[in-house]
């Protein structure tokens, strides 16, 4: 890749920056400072809205880029991601969306709260929500640095902290000015802007084939130097058992992961009611299954343009192939065709990333003031005190995700949004399940249920193969690697629901049926519902 | 928690708040601290009530008649495949017509079984669930009101 197409792709960054910044001032014009705006955004969205939104902070850069450049490298095992991905929305839909809008505020932990003492339910899930975003967060801003680094061509040191900072100063401004209201719109544009871009591909790649399917995965499969075994499993997880229960482990981990995810979780409440709520994930569900399918019609599109080779060539983990497939259909290297398609992409890519940061930040400053500082300060102060806490928590988390993004830059931390989904599988998943449907649920179920979950999952990461004893761990030089997977949701989050279990069945506190009986009512008709 | 504790209900407990603002300035603007407390107390009886009633009863098992199976039918589905591609690949390799074979089928299935099952619980949802739901909602409210303009 040469210079020339880097400008356009640059302006393109400066006007979604400059665009963002507009919606962030626009936005915060009458700010009243309540917790109701800073964290739901008024509750006034409508479903389609925050459906384009739901959809704006799940498809991350990971998805645009990322399935695709597994498609192009190991075909078929590519799209078992996208698999996962879309049908873990299934138990949002069913079991999560409209139950914890009618019965939560803010937070995951204002639910499970709610029938519990108070205080260390918060900590447990505030402590475990905040860890999730900032796993997420910090694989996104160190992507955000090598992405831009490799679409930009300047693989520069100075390129990609200064990517990481500007990306993290950009997040804390949208969330600690705008709050949920800047948020929302900015993923809104997003989504939009993602899902134009990648419908304008594939139409293109259809294009470049007449529309027979059958042609491109033939082609695919024959430029991929595998044949026909490109287009079924097994060219990634196919080897050892290892690699075999690494990749079931990760695949429940997706499809559990989602519905504890705190980003996710916090939108719910940006509706007036649980069928709003019900709604919205169903546009989401259309929108992310559009997306996904899309994904694979160009992973397979990539690999029959543009060649496996070629993509390795230009990254190792397959990131660039879908900018490079762009070049490529619109007329290749050096024709305007081509250059304004590279930059579209690139500057969708990056919009992917500052939304999807954006939306995890709030998450988290939602679960620093409402759970964490509310409860470990026992004084109570008036709600703009806490908003105000949120802004600053925000102004925190973004400092440390920089932090954290260039100190782990160089290292290989692609297996971080597995984690990330692991970790909300294992220690948020059981503990909100129990609250909604467990009659006999206590307090210390619902804490060991959080830790339960969340400290097998890091310290089976700790001792797992990512973090030492092979030539592509964290820490290549040292060897204490004891559990084999790479991803730990295997065991984890049945543990999760095992330690959730075993901590109600062992604790002598009696469950308080009226409270019981006010989740169960509210959950399922919606009375009282802020 | 135990029962018997339900009296001393904190204000910073969140559902209590959201009673507050939920039921509108009109009901408790200028309700002093200790009243608004009784209105909670007796808001905790109306909701053990409300559970027990057999409208209530019916949502909630039309609820889980509905939701209970279609979890284990999507989950089995998908650890099925899951577990099928990576442990027994040649099985998902043969070929069905073309380039196309049994693993795309199953992959674009897996699509296909999640858009079907988001209409069918859509649709259940509101012509079976939507609007007893709501009259529950007011039922609820509307005798919880009442309790807090008795005490």
């Amino acid at each position: 890749m040469t210079g020339d197409h880097h400008v356009p792709a640059l302006l393109l960054f400066g006007a979604f920056v400059a665009v963002t910044l507009g919606i962030t001032t626009w936005v915060s014009r009458h700010r009243r400072g309540s917790a109701e705006e800073f964290y739901a955004g008024g509750r006034l969205f409508s479903p389609m809205e925050n459906g384009f939104a739901l959809a704006g902070d799940y498809m991350s850069a990971a998805s645009f880029l990322g399935i695709s450049g597994l498609i192009v490298l190991v075909g078929y095992d590519g799209m078992l991601y996208a698999v996962g991905f879309l049908v873990a929305w299934l138990v949002v839909l069913f079991l999560v969306a409209e139950l914890v809008r009618n019965c939560g505020r803010f937070t995951l932990a204002d639910v499970v709260a709610a029938r519990m003492r108070e205080r260390p339910v918060r900590i447990a899930a505030g402590t475990s929500s905040v860890t999730v975003s900032v796993l997420y967060l910090v694989a996104q801003m160190v992507g955000a640095g090598s992405l831009v680094a490799l679409l930009l061509g300047g693989t520069g040191e100075a390129a990609r902290t200064w990517t990481v900072i500007g990306v993290g100063a950009l997040m804390v401004i949208y969330v600690s000015l705008g709050g949920m209201r800047a948020t929302t719109w900015i993923q809104i544009v997003k989504a939009v802007l993602l899902l134009g871009g990648t419908v304008a591909l594939t139409v293109l790649v259809l294009l470049r084939f007449h529309g027979d399917i059958n042609r491109l995965l033939l082609t695919a499969a024959e430029r991929s130097g595998h044949g026909e075994a490109f287009l079924a499993p097994g060219l990634a997880h196919g080897g050892d058992w290892t690699a075999r229960f690494d990749f079931i482990s990760l695949g429940l981990a997706l499809v559990l992961g989602t519905a504890g995810l705190p980003h996710i979780l916090s939108r719910f409440y940006t509706v007036p009611t649980a069928r709003a709520a019900r709604r919205s994930v169903v546009w989401a569900i259309g929108l992310i299954g559009g997306f996904y399918l899309m994904t694979i019609v160009l992973g397979f599109g990539a690999a029959a343009v543009v060649g496996p080779d070629a993509v390795r060539a230009s990254s190792a983990s397959g990131n660039t192939a879908v900018p490079l497939l762009a070049l490529d259909l619109g007329g290749g290297a050096g024709s305007t065709g081509g250059t304004v398609l590279f930059a579209v992409v690139a500057a969708v890519a990056f919009a992917t990333i500052l939304a999807v940061v954006a939306g995890v930040t709030l998450a988290s400053s939602a679960s620093v003031a409402h759970d964490l500082y509310a409860s470990l300060r026992r004084r109570r102060g008036e709600p703009r005190s806490e908003v105000a806490v949120a802004r600053l928590a925000a102004v925190g988390i973004g400092v440390v995700a920089i932090a954290l993004g260039l100190l782990a830059r160089d290292l290989n931390v692609a297996f971080l949004v597995g984690l990330a989904f692991a970790v909300a599988a294992s220690a948020n998943l059981p503990v909100l399940l129990y609250s909604l449907f467990w009659r006999g649920f206590t307090t210390r179920g619902a804490v060991w249920a959080v830790y339960g979950g969340l400290i097998p999952a890091v310290v089976l990461v700790l001792l797992s193969p990512v973090v030492s004893g092979s030539p592509e761990a964290l820490f290549p030089g040292v060897d204490f690697q004891l559990f084999p997977l790479q991803n730990p949701g295997l065991v984890s989050i049945p543990l999760g629901f095992l330690a959730g279990w075993l901590g109600t069945v062992t604790s002598a506190e009696v469950p308080d049926a009226a409270r019981h009986a006010e989740t169960e009512v509210r959950s399922l008709t919606g009375a009282g519902a802020a | 928690m135990q029962p018997s504790n339900s009296g001393d209900v904190r204000y910073d407990d969140p559902w209590y708040d959201a009673l507050a603002s939920g039921w509108g300035a009109s009901a408790d603007a200028g309700v002093p601290p200790a009243r608004r407390e009784k209105v909670a107390v007796a808001a905790a009886d109306v909701y053990l009530e409300v559970q027990r009633s057999e409208a209530f009863q019916e949502v909630r098992s039309r609820y889980r008649r509905f939701v209970l199976p279609a979890v284990a039918l999507f989950f089995a589905w998908y650890v099925a495949y899951v577990v099928t591609a990576t442990t027994v690949p040649e099985w998902m390799a043969r070929p069905v017509a073309g380039a196309v074979n049994v693993g795309m089928l199953a992959g674009l299935g897996q699509f296909l079984t999640t858009f079907l099952l988001t209409w069918a619980y859509v649709r259940h949802a509101r012509l079976r669930r939507d609007r007893a739901a709501l009259e529950l909602r007011w039922d609820a409210q509307e005798l919880a009101r009442g309790r807090g303009g008795a005490t």
